[in-house]
């Protein structure tokens, strides 16, 4: 992959994090979250210690079980972890209230699941106005605003489309859409194309890239799927509930530099 | 958030139709069943609404309801218009009595029609409690004075000449009744003549009604020591009648009730003692029933297969009140449409039924019932729902 010198991620490793505390966008020390009591008892994480950071793509990869759901659950504050901290852009996720942290998501997160998840009975535009309706907006604007949003990312066809009418190419860049249309500091991605074929699968996380990765913005994206790791700067492999390997990578990120904003 | 709540109730539409279909039956059941209810109640204290014009109706203590006749001496009447606050007291007779109408008369019938009937004694002078003029559609109720007169009531006249061209209503109107006129009668083996035909409220016993004056009555009706079934009285103004029933209770130890009163008393008596609002009472708590089990099986039914939707929903920062709040407005509107289809259904029914055999009145209270039903129903149904939505973890999006 062809990666100006300048934008390699060894950058980002010659930057000490403590001292460019903006660029850190999720921060975690000590994370353990268990699941069932007894004979049941699984322990999904532990002690996972870890940063990640803005303006890259970052990879959660590691066999199936090996704890990548729980460990996004917990950052994207759906899921309490058991001990640890997790802070979210300086904000302290563990100790918010759960109203406090709902309300954080709504502004700070934005989710692209592995089956999509959109409302069947919304049209394509409506699906991706959601986050901005559940932000207050109303109906009309945030409809316009989605509009916009998936016009940029080449869906503006199908705009007035349900979700049964589309691909599961055209499903999850509506999700990616609906991910991105408050332009939230954080997005997680959970498996987006474990439902896709393997074309379809090379499309989507280009469109993640270019559309989402920003300088102020974190991506992370789980995936066990090898085909498209070379989509992340950053790759952490998990194993048994914890971070066993970090890598860095050059991919062809866009020119933060020269790049227009589609939001 | 609500046009999201909306749009997602509306585009399953199985199952939207499901839920306001279990709910307009439920609405449909309790509002027909209700009004035929209030409808048979209303007949069994027919008479009492019938004969107008007087404040008070007087009688045996022991009297229960309208059809509970129990004769009192004459001289009840003479003690009644004694009582302070009473401007006049008359007579009223109410038995049964049994019609023979002779072959030649019920045309094209080889065998006589023989019909028991109620017979209604009016006071002769002044006729108090006859049927008041735009129910008379046929004859003068002046002619009630003439020998051997009687008004008979329409509604049940086809009982009494089964063997006449009825279809010719139709055509012909209130004429139609004229045909009777002058037709005679045996009444208990006395000649009677029709001189007049009106409405009557149909009584709960069916029986056709016939009307003439309280000396005839007296004639008509079997020998009997005492032969006086009611006094109806009339109060003197600016005191409420009540207050003279009271009196009257009090001063001759015989019952007195304003007739909304004594038509209550009807009304509870048959209620009590039918068993006829338990009947209809499980009907609409089947109705109920069904309803609730029709519309909370598909509402939750719903909920589930939005279940992940629903996550999602959570994910993005929807609290559980907004969520609540959304499940609530899906809820009332499938309520508002089942109960605005069920009761318009109803209303059409009664409005198809109407002037058949079936008794049929929607009181405006069953409107509020009905609706109060509805929003139970809705709330038991969406409460499964909401405590479902309110205990998921917005983790389950990612499983
Ligand atoms: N809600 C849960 N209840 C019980 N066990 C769970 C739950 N979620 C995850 N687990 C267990 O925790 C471990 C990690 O799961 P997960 O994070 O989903 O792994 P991955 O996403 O890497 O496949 C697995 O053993 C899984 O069975
Ligand atoms: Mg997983």
């Amino acid at each position: 992959m062809m990666v100006a010198e300048e934008h390699r991620a060894p950058a980002a490793v010659a930057r000490p994090l403590d001292e460019a505390g903006v660029r850190v966008a999720v921060r975690i020390r000590g994370l353990g979250k268990h699941f069932g009591t007894g004979e049941q008892r699984v322990q999904a994480l532990q002690g996972v210690d870890w940063d990640v950071f803005t303006g890259q793509l970052t990879m959660i990869v590691g066999p199936s079980g090996c704890g990548k759901t729980t460990l996004l659950s917990v950052i994207a504050g759906i899921l309490d972890g058991d001990e640890g901290e997790v802070s979210i852009f300086g904000e302290p996720l563990d100790r918010m209230s759960d109203r406090a942290r709902t309300r954080f998501r709504t502004t700070n997160i934005g989710f692209v699941f592995q089956q999509y998840n959109l409302l069947p009975a919304l049209t394509a535009a409506e699906n991706a106005a959601i986050p901005l309706v559940i932000a207050g907006w109303r109906r009309d604007q945030a409809v316009r605003r989605a509009t916009e949003v998936l016009a940029s990312i080449g869906m503006g066809k199908k705009l007035a489309s349900l979700p049964s009418q589309l691909s599961g190419g055209q499903m999850q860049r509506v999700a990616i859409a609906r991910a991105l249309v408050h332009e939230p500091r954080l997005l997680v991605c959970d498996e987006p194309t474990a439902a896709l074929d393997h074309e379809t699968g090379q499309t989507v996380m280009q469109l993640l890239r270019d559309a989402a990765v920003r300088p102020d913005r974190a991506v992370i994206v789980v995936t066990h799927d090898n085909r498209v790791f070379p989509f992340g700067e950053r790759i952490a492999h998990m194993d048994d509930g914890r971070i066993v390997r970090l890598e860095e990578q050059a991919t062809s990120r866009p020119n933060f530099s020269d790049f227009s904003p589609l939001m | 958030m609500g046009w999201i709540a909306l749009k997602m109730l509306v585009g399953d539409r199985a199952k939207f139709l499901g839920i306001v279909m279990g709910l307009t039956f439920a609405a449909l059941l309790i509002t027909q069943q209700g009004s035929i209810f209030c409808g048979l109640m209303l007949r069994t204290c027919g008479q009492v609404n019938d004969i107008t014009g007087a404040d008070l109706w007087v009688m045996d203590p022991t009297v229960r309801y309208i059809d509970d006749v129990k004769p009192m001496l004459e001289s009840n009447l003479y003690r009644v218009r004694g009582v302070e606050g009473v401007l006049w007291a008359v007579p009223l007779y109410k038995g049964q009595a049994r019609v023979k109408i002779s072959p030649e008369v019920a045309t094209g019938r080889r065998a006589a029609v023989i019909e028991q009937v109620i017979l209604l004694g009016l006071d002769d002078s002044t006729l108090i409690g006859a049927p008041p003029p735009y129910r008379v559609l046929a004859g003068n109720l002046r002619d009630l004075r003439l020998p051997d007169a009687v008004f008979v009531d329409s509604e049940r006249l086809a009982k009494l000449y089964p063997n006449e061209d009825w279809t010719q209503i139709k055509k012909e109107g209130k004429t139609f009744y004229r045909r009777f006129l002058r037709r005679q009668l045996e009444m208990n083996d006395h000649r009677a003549v029709i001189v007049g035909v009106c409405e009557a409220t149909r009584t709960f016993q069916t029986n056709p009604v016939v009307y003439t004056t309280y000396t005839r009555a007296k004639n008509y009706a079997p020998q009997e020591r005492k032969i006086l079934s009611f006094v109806l009285a009339g109060t003197q103004p600016g005191i409420s009648p009540k207050v003279i029933a009271d009196r009257i209770r009090s001063q001759t130890g015989l019952g007195a009730h304003t007739a909304s009163d004594f038509a209550w008393m009807t009304i509870n008596y048959y209620a009590r003692y039918t068993g006829i609002p338990i009947n209809f009472g499980i009907t609409c708590f089947l109705g109920f029933l069904v309803g609730t089990a029709i519309a909370g099986q598909t509402f939750y039914n719903f909920t589930i297969e939005n279940i992940k939707q629903f996550g999602a929903l959570k994910a993005m920062g929807v609290t559980n009140v907004r969520i609540v709040g959304m499940i609530l407005l899906q809820a009332m509107v499938v309520g508002l449409l089942g109960y605005g289809i069920g009761v318009g259904l109803a209303a059409l029914f009664g409005w198809a039924t109407q002037g058949g055999e079936l008794a049929y009145f929607t009181p405006w209270q069953l409107l509020p019932i009905t609706a109060g039903s509805i929003v139970l129903i809705c709330v038991l149904s969406s409460l499964l729902s909401v405590q479902r939505v309110i205990r998921l973890e917005p983790a389950i999006v990612f499983r």
